[in-house]
């Protein structure tokens, strides 16, 4: 695709909000948009600084949330602590090889992928490289639309806390690494959010002139 | 500022197009990166405000009636969303139950709300108040409605507690299934069409 223009290359901005496109004055970044007042930015401001730093912080909060115990189960007076991996391997061994599935695929193959998707895509659009763009816009999308799921196992815990309890019979707590391992898909989808997508295709017109 | 309200710029990739025009369910791709970059909505004003108020009413029953009960040896209880978040709340962890209320249970009705306002004033052919603050945050909002992950949630609860005590599920979880197939239907509808409305004393 060689003539496509860029908004950026004729000075004009599409806004974030509502999409509108404008064409704000040269040399002002605090231009808003005139129709929903959201501010214009030709790229987002910081964008690979702020995005390394929330998925930095991910990678870091996703060792607590594997390590600790994310619910305390007390069946008759007999308490025991489960991490996050352990209620995916009690579920396999039990024979339930699909929900099994879908913990690990929620608790640790999307959050992992994720990490290293972002680590991907923001690792290239420093280095303003040309390679795979498709396939990097592509990932980036993948990574918006199931970024969310990871919140699975939050939900679980609440559920499952808010259920049994039946005091000294039985009884379920939520633990530390729940909220480690929530926090873990909100700095995450947070670093998605910054990360400017733009930044894949910048410099393509400029290597095709050259 | 000069505005061009006939283009349209990818948001993956920044390109500028004129704004195709679409016939109903179609939707445009970008040339450059195969993003969508436009839809025309199957949903006209009149189904998108139904469906709204459907939701709405959906919403109420899911977060009224209980998603789950259990029983042990003799022993019932049943939990709505409310009191799932709510016992998140406990101890060090409590923080958590602050995103997981607003995943479950705020954003979403917020969005129906904020819907709800917008297209009823838009049905009368006008900006409702507040019509820009309202579209703002309906477009912020959008990620952090988890409607779908709360269900499957909900449904790997059911399972890992059948193994040592009875489940039954509640109301609550129908409600959820439908609010789910609602909420993602109107809130996912491109909502550039609303912005063509004129606002009061101006011109379209």
């Amino acid at each position: 695709m060689t003539g496509l223009p860029r908004a950026k290359t004729l000075g004009l901005v599409g806004c974030h909000a509502c999409r509108l496109v404008c064409a704000p004055p040269a040399a002002h970044d605090d231009s808003r948009c005139p129709r929903c007042g959201t501010p214009l930015h030709q790229r987002q401001p910081h964008s690979l600084a702020r995005a390394w730093a929330l998925l930095l912080a991910g990678v870091i909060f996703y060792v607590p949330a594997n390590l600790l115990p994310v619910m305390h189960t007390n069946m008759l007076g007999s308490g025991s602590d489960s991490t996050i991996l352990e209620g995916v391997i009690e579920f396999w061994q039990s024979g339930s090889y699909g929900i099994a599935l879908v913990i690990f695929i929620a608790s640790v193959a999307v959050p992992c992928s994720k990490f290293l998707i972002l680590g991907l895509l923001l690792l290239t659009a420093q280095r303003r490289s040309g390679w795979a763009r498709h396939e990097r816009t592509r990932l980036y999308r993948l990574v918006e639309l199931v970024g969310y799921w990871s919140m699975l196992d939050v939900v679980v815990v609440g559920v499952v806390a808010g259920l049994v309890k039946f005091q000294a019979l039985a009884d379920i707590e939520p633990r530390l690494g729940i909220l480690f391992f929530g926090a873990v898909v909100i700095l995450t989808m947070l670093a998605a959010m910054q990360f400017d997508p733009r930044l894949i295709w910048d410099g393509e017109t400029h290597e095709r002139n050259s | 500022m000069k505005t061009f309200p006939h283009l349209i710029a990818c948001e993956h990739c920044d390109t500028i197009y004129a704004r195709p025009a679409l016939a109903i369910g179609e939707s445009a791709r970008c040339d450059r990166c195969h993003s969508t970059l436009c839809r025309a909505d199957r949903l006209d004003l009149d189904q998108w405000l139904a469906l709204t108020v459907a939701a709405a009413i959906v919403a109420v029953i899911a977060n009224v009636c209980p998603v789950v009960r259990i029983s042990l040896q003799g022993l019932h209880n049943e939990a709505t969303l409310w009191q799932a978040t709510v016992a998140l709340a406990q101890g060090a962890v409590a923080l958590i139950a602050v995103p997981a209320m607003l995943a479950v249970i705020v954003v979403p009705f917020a969005q129906i709300l904020l819907l709800f306002w917008v297209l009823a004033f838009a049905r009368a052919g006008r900006r409702a108040p507040w019509f820009v603050a309202n579209m703002r945050l309906l477009v912020a909002l959008r990620p952090w409605s988890m409607i779908e992950v709360a269900l499957l949630g909900i449904l790997i609860s059911v399972i890992k507690l059948s193994g040592f005590l009875h489940v039954a599920p509640g109301a609550g979880i129908w409600a959820m299934a439908t609010l789910m197939v609602l909420l993602t239907v109107i809130a996912r509808r491109d909502l550039d069409s609303l912005w063509a409305i004129p606002e009061r004393g101006k011109p379209a």
